[in-house]
């Protein structure tokens, strides 16, 4: 093979990979760039059930609430526009509590109750899930803000 | 005192940095040559200066000196003093002195013991490598000095974050750096390459040490990495597609395709332009990897906001190196001549096919990483999570394993289809014993991906062998030792991955203290629960008896509280058999005594790990192989002149 035709072969190929990788990125981000959702999202869009998502949104205040196993809770999570309910079965992160920040990693099952495999709450004071910036919880009112 | 001098002495730094370059550009492009005398002076003494500042803050912090605004806010001084050494870095600015340090003393061991380049070549690299600190100076002098005074010194700091009170933190991001900064050699290397016009086999053996070191501390520092934060976050997973963790992965992914790249260009002088592109890629992932998680940027976009000055003078930073890079390689690469040809099967085309796939795979990941950046400039807020990433990098990742078995088992220039497949025999007819095998046991019980990594990874691990079959181990050389162990190091990550999740058991109960709990054939007893105290946290511990046919053995996951910053985090006990790891976590009390369990049997989980480890050690024996071979030869042409 000429050394020309060589470089042909591998430009072409590296272009392939290339359009390739883009093409597989664009199509899954198509499916998993809806992968965040706030209670309002699943209100208006939908999400049908055993589809994996985050559900990100505040703990309502006074919603959650401990089955008798110990280990399952049930809360309601929302955005100030939509509600949605929510069960979670583990070790809770510390910082999960009602009033708080959580992003639920789950999915739905068929009566719409959304069933976390795992929550991310917030690491320390500081942080917070950056899906959930511009959302605050007020207290008095037990409403959520969007900030934008 | 002691702030003052630091800061100075990184000024003076600052300041060499610019006269190296200024003397290698005239000395090179100006026809003065003597002035090229003092640019290895200068690197040297840049070097010394820069680990003067970094041992200057380390000292700060550990007298907790809380006049110093990164040390107050960053520390306290009733912490153990390995963490107040650990601090140092467990924050912004500290490491990116790390990071400058790093680079200062990398680019003095360039002046001091690089022999292999031409004088003009090794000049230009020094000259790359100042260009590349002087950037970084900048950013430490002018937006995130770590000597900075505030006028009311608090008594006692607030803290470091508790989740970073640990070892593996310790040293886990101080190994990482020295990889990312091993790959601005490479990167320094290449620019040096292009100036001169000299990119060829020469220039490829004297970078591949360099980049062999910088890929075996990546190596080290990511499989640190997981460990922690599969046993110090408790949740008993081990990657999770975080930014941060992507921001490690991609230098790495670039690095692994251009190690292999500069061995095609060291040994068989082809693939010269691709070489070059991966040093310029390799390094620029490392410096998009830093600053996304420096900057704040993926984290909380919040950051970005309250100081836009950091986040542009980043943006600013990537823009001229990678752009530069880009542009220069562009304007010269025209002039690089064409390596040896070679034909469609042979070594060099595999290499090809591995160097494309971790490229796409690389990709992958930086698009699903920068994607929610991208989309919230404009104003939609979307996360990119581990389905995504799973489902394009998974399947790559195991035809880079095919790749990567049948790759040493081809012939360098030219071989034939036929005698590769001969080749193949073995492993191929013991993927297909043990797709048989796991058919009959397993089939339906475990997902498609873990059963395909399994029988991979047992091909794969037979493949890596191979290349030592019917040779005289003895007299293999340790190059091809560090090969056959880091392709086997992947068979055996493979391995536990798939059988992380394939087979791992998980119970999740509220147990009393007397009650005993069965899982996995394990008997664990929940003896009681106490509260203990430790340096700077106090704890709820509870004391279990786990039993599995053998000695019954005592274990104790823990519930820490840290008063500053006040902070739960819990500590999950872990208990390691030859197959496998028992993984104990203790959570909340819930009503009537009782306590919250979760429970793994994780089997054959710490072969992730200890895959990861031999491949660091391939790594580290193809360096020293090649690097002994260098030393013998000059011993022996010494001895030769006496």
């Amino acid at each position: 093979m000429k050394a020309k035709h060589q470089r042909l072969i591998l430009a072409l190929a590296a272009l392939v990979a290339i359009i390739g990788a883009g093409l597989l990125a664009v199509s899954a981000l198509k499916d998993e760039a809806a992968y965040f959702y706030a209670p309002n999202d699943v209100k208006t869009k939908g999400v049908e059930p055993g589809k994996a998502i985050r559900l990100g949104g505040m703990v309502v205040k006074g919603s959650l609430k401990r089955a008798v196993d110990g280990v399952t809770i049930r809360f309601d999570v929302t955005d100030g526009k939509a509600t949605v309910p929510a069960t979670f079965s583990g070790i809770a992160p510390d910082l999960f509590k009602e009033g708080s920040g959580v992003v639920a990693e789950g999915a739905f099952d068929d009566k719409g109750m959304f069933v976390a495999t795992n929550l991310l709450a917030k690491h320390d004071e500081r942080y917070m899930p950056r899906e959930l910036e511009g959302m605050s919880y007020n207290e008095a009112t037990h409403e959520m803000k969007a900030e934008r | 005192m002691i702030a003052e001098t630091g800061l100075a002495a990184l000024w003076l730094a600052a300041a060499l940095a610019l006269l190296q370059l200024l003397l290698t550009f005239v000395g090179l492009r100006g026809g003065k040559p003597e002035l090229l005398a003092a640019v290895r002076p200068a690197a040297v003494a840049q070097g010394v200066l820069t680990a003067t500042a970094f041992a200057l803050l380390v000292a700060l912090f550990l007298r907790s000196d809380m006049s110093v605004l990164l040390v107050a806010t960053n520390s306290h001084s009733m912490k153990p003093w390995l963490y107040k050494f650990a601090g140092t870095w467990g924050n912004h600015e500290g490491s990116m002195l790390l990071w400058v340090t790093v680079m200062g003393v990398a680019g003095a061991a360039v002046a001091l013991f690089e022999r292999a380049l031409t004088r003009a070549a090794h000049m230009a690299t020094l000259g790359g490598q100042a260009a590349i600190s002087l950037g970084f100076y900048a950013f430490l002098l002018f937006s995130s000095n770590p000597f900075a005074r505030i006028a009311q010194p608090p008594a006692d700091g607030q803290g470091l974050n508790p989740l970073l009170q640990d070892p593996g933190l310790a040293f886990h991001p101080p190994t990482l750096y020295l990889g990312y900064v091993g790959l601005s050699v490479a990167f320094s290397f290449a620019i040096g390459a292009l100036l001169t016009r000299q990119v060829d086999a020469a220039f490829a053996r004297a970078m591949r040490p360099w980049v062999l070191a910088a890929w075996v501390l990546l190596t080290l520092g990511i499989t640190a990495g997981s460990y922690w934060a599969y046993y110090e976050l408790g949740w008993g997973g081990w990657w999770f597609w975080d930014p941060v963790e992507n921001a490690s992965l991609m230098p790495w992914l670039a690095a692994t395709a251009l190690l292999h790249s500069v061995t095609v260009l060291a040994t068989r002088d082809a693939l010269r332009a691709w070489t070059i592109m991966l040093a310029v890629i390799a390094f620029s992932m490392s410096m998009v990897g830093t600053f996304l998680v420096r900057s704040g940027i993926l984290t909380s976009v919040h950051a970005f906001a309250v100081d836009p000055a950091r986040g542009s003078f980043i943006l600013a930073l990537l823009a001229i190196y990678i752009g530069g890079a880009l542009a220069l390689f562009g304007w010269r690469i025209g002039s690089v001549r064409e390596g040896a040809p070679f034909e469609l099967v042979s070594r060099e085309t595999m290499l090809v096919a591995n160097n494309l796939l971790l490229s796409v795979i690389l990709g992958i990941v930086l698009i699903g990483t920068l994607y929610p950046l991208m989309t919230e400039a404009f104003g939609h807020k979307v996360s990119v999570g581990a389905p995504y990433f799973d489902r394009i990098a998974g399947p790559l990742a195991l035809a880079l394993m095919v790749v990567l078995a049948a790759g040493p088992l081809t012939r360098w220039r030219r071989d034939r289809a036929a005698a590769v497949g001969r080749r193949l025999i073995v492993p191929v007819v013991i993927a297909i014993i043990a797709v048989g095998s796991l058919a009959v046991l397993a089939w339906g019980r475990i997902g498609i991906l873990p059963f395909l990594g399994l029988v991979i990874a047992l091909s794969v691990g037979a493949a890596s062998i191979a290349p030592l079959w019917k040779r005289n181990l003895w007299r293999t050389p340790l190059f091809t030792w560090g090969m056959v162990i880091a392709h086997l190091g992947c068979a055996v990550s493979l391995a536990g991955m798939a059988c992380d999740s394939a087979f791992t058991v998980e119970k999740l109960v509220a147990a009393r203290p007397g009650d005993m709990i069965q899982t996995a054939g394990w008997t664990i007893r929940f003896d009681r629960i106490m509260p203990i105290a430790g340096d700077n946290w106090t704890a709820l511990q509870a004391d279990m008896t786990v039993d599995r046919g053998g000695a019954p053995t005592l274990i104790r996951p823990q519930s820490r509280f840290f008063s500053s910053p006040p902070t739960t985090t819990s500590e999950a006990a872990l208990l390691t058999r030859w197959n496998g790891q028992l993984y104990v976590v203790l959570g909340e009390e819930v009503e009537g005594n009782r306590w919250q369990l979760r429970i793994w049997w994780k089997p054959f989980v710490t072969l992730i790990w200890l895959g990861g480890v031999m491949i660091a050690l391939g790594g580290a024996l193809a360096l020293v192989g090649r690097e002994r071979r260098g030393w013998l030869m000059k011993w022996r042409s010494r001895r030769a002149m006496a």
